[in-house]
């Protein structure tokens, strides 16, 4: 099939199988994607640094513990690209392995709270009554405490570590996902398309879980993805406080952290990974973006 | 027929899609006098476009082209911004569809027309109060003073029409561009509104470009039709010929309306041809002085 | 089929309620179409909701069958008997799902066999076509996706649909198709349909008799000979018709 008919073929307006009409539809949104720039640039950023998390050892120059006290703090030259911190470690390879610490957090982050958000918002919403109320006071409850004080509280309870920094930034990060899956369950519910299927004998499980929930995830996954760049930037700040990873892991917050006591005399100990941070968080902020003019239900009418 | 009030040829809106250039209008022309002019179309036959593009409203990347977009000899034709601000509402004004979407929900209704006034005649408060008092009458409000100070989503669908109508005017506009100013209305109240229009163009020489998909409303209210299919003028005739109309796509159109009097089993249904696309405009008569239109 | 007696329906708790319907009571027989006018607000569309089962706060009598029915729950031989085609084509069919996932879902949930060929089969009963099995909404017109719409109230085969104003949404030559296709669908499966509308000669062309709905009451109901000879017994029934009559000037 030449690239002409395989593009008629994706943007058919009377698609002829389930597989084409499927396939039609991701293309579709893969233009509009592709129409903006920025977002892509944001995409090939994220790929890159999917692509250096899942290569760390190959990529980076030495290993990421590998001290060398006679070379500590050494500017960025030809041996050492992005310079030595105190003790003499590669900042370049640091970052290289730092990046699935990244990915782990992000990951996990963006699994675990929006599908809280979402389970809690649309049975809040489409249950109404008491079952709203108690959801949604509980959801007011989380929200009254400043994200980061609660994560604090959470990883000062639970320790601190990796994991249980993590699982602290998902438990206070769900609350808004909570909120917009409400907000979004109210205009869907008394759609007439939900009033159909309640006259095809729907039960609510099935409304929630097959009508209502394809048309909150979008949303979510936008919002996700532009706050994306707020849970890197928790994460490094647990991991500044010393509540998130433990050293000697590179994770890029805690270099900052341990950058900055020479950050006058030897900027780039922080500033490195600091441009790491700054960069993914944009990615992920131009990603967002682009997700929108892509899954916003508004924009589809074009 | 003396100077008209507004004078278009060969308007085109084009707007750039994925699969090439769209044409929503495609070279219309007509002139309006002090008259009703009905423009009478189907969803997607480019007459709402029309409307949009006469007051500047088009977005880009929409795009608007003319050969000629006069206002009593002015050219109106993509006017920057500011200039543009100054003629929509002061000289030509326009009544949408619904008046929810149109009223700002937090604004008294007095206050709004006061506001629209002021914009455009630059009046001292209390006379533009004055004014909004007396253009709430002129739209058959029965207590303007109380209306003046309710918002809009205290008063009805019909009363918030009118309203809109008084806003629109009150700086005494020479053409009212009316979209569907009454398809979301009942029709006891629709009688009401169209006679408040009716009356404005005969008593202050006003014109109204009345934009409808119901034919049998706009053959007894206006003066004159365009009948519009695909982003073109397809027939242009007098309002009361419109029931002899000769266009194969005007006759399908009102032979497919129901009617009480005349039952029938089942509808004739129209038969859309490629033709009418690109065909040969039917007008009426020798009050055709120009090509593609009135 | 249908008989609704003394129905009241409301919205609201007391100090804010709001009576949309008040006392209304008809009888739609066997393979009859009947009609609901009435301008906006005059609750026309409510009576139908509160049939389906969409509207929790009535009170009265509503019976299908003779059976009567309770005031929220609906069972599944309801929903095998009743189905319901609403006003905007736009709002009835669900943005992400194809026609063939909303036809599928549905005779699913109406416990049918044989899905694929009952799709094919319910496209090409409203005249759609099998190529338009794997579309989404948005890529079908009004007209379609009313057609669409109205598919999926006969996956059911059901033998009576509430009809809410199924044409206003739609342009007039697409009016003429739908209601075509209405009529043809009725002489074929033997439909009993009670329809909505605030347009007359939609009504006339469709119903055999209809009721006359103002402020929530049923003022009149009348045959559909007395309609088109615009005999009405009401005042506000020959000042309904008078006015979609058309416009003539006044004063």
């Amino acid at each position: 099939m030449s690239a002409v008919s395989r593009r008629d073929w994706l943007l058919s307006d009377a698609p002829q199988t389930r597989r084409q009409a499927r396939l039609g539809a991701m293309y579709q949104g893969w233009l509009t994607f592709r129409g903006n720039k920025l977002a892509m640039l944001g995409l090939i950023i994220l790929v890159l640094l999917i692509g250096m998390a899942i290569f760390a050892p190959l990529l980076a120059p030495q290993s990421p513990y590998a001290q060398n006290l006679a070379d500590r703090l050494q500017p960025p030259s030809a041996a050492h690209w992005l310079g030595t911190d105190a003790l003499g470690r590669d900042i370049l390879s640091r970052l290289i392995h730092g990046s699935r610490i990244t990915l782990f957090i992000v990951g996990t982050v963006a699994l675990i709270a929006p599908i809280i958000g979402l389970f809690i918002g649309t049975v809040a919403g489409f249950a109404g009554g008491w079952v709203d109320q108690v959801l949604m006071r509980i959801t007011d409850i989380f929200l009254a405490f400043p994200k980061l004080i609660l994560a604090l509280a959470f990883v000062a309870a639970l320790g601190p570590s990796i994991g249980n920094a993590v699982l602290a930034l998902a438990l206070t990060a769900w609350p808004p996902y909570a909120r917009l899956a409400r907000a979004e369950t109210l205009t869907i519910r008394n759609a007439d398309f939900i009033a159909a299927a309640r006259l095809q004998g729907a039960g609510r499980l099935r409304l929630l879980i097959r009508h209502i929930w394809p048309l909150c995830v979008s949303s979510l996954i936008v919002r996700v993805a532009l706050d994306m760049a707020g849970i890197i930037l928790s994460a490094a700040g647990l991991g500044f406080l010393g509540l998130g990873a433990q050293p000697p892991l590179p994770e890029w917050g805690a270099m900052i952290s341990d950058g900055r006591t020479y950050i006058l005399d030897y900027w780039w100990v922080a500033a490195m990974p600091g441009i790491a941070i700054f960069t993914v968080s944009m990615a992920f902020n131009l990603l967002g973006d682009g997700l929108r003019d892509v899954l916003d239900p508004k924009g589809d009418k074009s | 027929m003396t100077e008209p009030l507004l004078s278009v040829r060969d308007l085109r809106v084009t707007f750039p899609t994925r699969q090439g250039e769209f044409q929503a209008v495609r070279g219309i022309s007509f002139d309006l006098g002090r008259e009703r002019l009905g423009v009478v179309g189907e969803s997607g036959s480019g007459k709402s476009m029309t409307g949009r593009a006469i007051l500047g409203l088009v977005r880009p990347p929409g795009r608007v082209e003319a050969a000629r977009m006069e206002l009593k000899g002015q050219p109106i034709l993509n006017l920057p911004d500011r200039q543009m601000r100054k003629i929509r509402g002061g000289r030509i004004s326009m009544v949408m569809q619904d008046p929810k979407f149109s009223l700002n929900p937090v604004m008294t209704v007095g206050q709004q027309i006061i506001e629209a006034y002021r914009l455009h005649a630059n009046a001292p408060r209390d006379r533009a109060r004055q004014k909004a008092l007396e253009m709430l009458e002129a739209v058959q409000i029965r207590d303007p003073e109380r209306v003046m100070n309710a918002y809009p989503h205290e008063v009805s669908g019909g009363m918030g029409q009118r309203i809109m109508i008084a806003m629109m005017l009150a700086p005494e506009p020479q053409i009212l561009i009316a979209d569907e100013p009454t398809s979301a209305l009942d029709v006891s109240v629709r009688t009401e509104v169209l006679n408040i229009m009716d009356g404005l163009v005969r008593d202050r020489g006003m014109g109204l470009i009345f934009i409808s998909h119901d034919l049998n409303l706009v053959a007894q209210f206006c003066d004159r039709v365009l009948i519009m299919y695909a982003g073109r003028v397809v027939e242009t005739l007098p309002a009361r010929d419109l029931h002899h109309a000769r266009h194969p796509y005007t006759c399908g159109l009102l032979d497919s309306l129901p009617r009480l009097e005349a039952p029938v089993d089942r509808l004739p249904v129209l038969q859309r041809q490629d033709s009418w696309r690109d065909g040969d405009i039917v007008a009426d008569r020798a009050d055709t002085e120009f090509p593609g239109g009135l | 089929m249908l008989t609704v007696a003394d129905l009241d329906v409301w919205f609201g708790q007391p100090p804010d309620r709001v009576d949309a319907v008040k006392g209304a009571g008809f009888t739609v027989a066997q393979g009859e179409s009947f009609g609901l006018v009435g301008e906006s607000g005059s609750g026309k569309s409510t009576i139908l909701r509160a049939i389906a089962g969409l509207i929790p706060t009535w009170s009265g009598r509503i019976e299908v069958d003779a059976k009567p029915l309770s005031t929220d729950r609906r069972d599944r031989a309801f929903f095998k008997t009743v189905q319901m085609v609403f006003q905007d084509p736009y709002a009835s069919l669900h943005p992400r799902h194809s026609v063939d996932a909303v036809l599928a879902e549905t005779l699913r949930l109406q416990g049918m066999d044989r899905i694929d060929q009952r799709i094919e089969q319910l496209l090409d009963d409203v005249g759609l076509g099998r190529g338009f099995r794997f579309r989404y909404p948005h890529q079908l017109s009004g007209g379609q996706r009313q057609r669409v719409a109205i598919a999926r109230a006969l996956a059911a085969e059901p033998r009576m649909l509430l009809l809410d104003e199924p044409t206003s949404a739609l342009d007039v030559s697409v009016q003429a198709e739908i209601l075509n296709l209405l009529s043809d669908l009725r002489a074929e499966h033997g439909l009993t349909y009670l329809m909505v509308s605030h347009d007359l000669s939609v009504v006339g062309h469709m119903c055999d008799r209809l009721a006359v709905m103002q402020h929530g009451r049923i003022i009149e109901i009348m045959g559909v000979g007395d309609l088109r000879a615009g005999r009405g017994r009401e005042p506000y029934t020959r000042q309904l018709m008078s006015a979609s009559a058309g416009y003539s000037a006044q004063g």
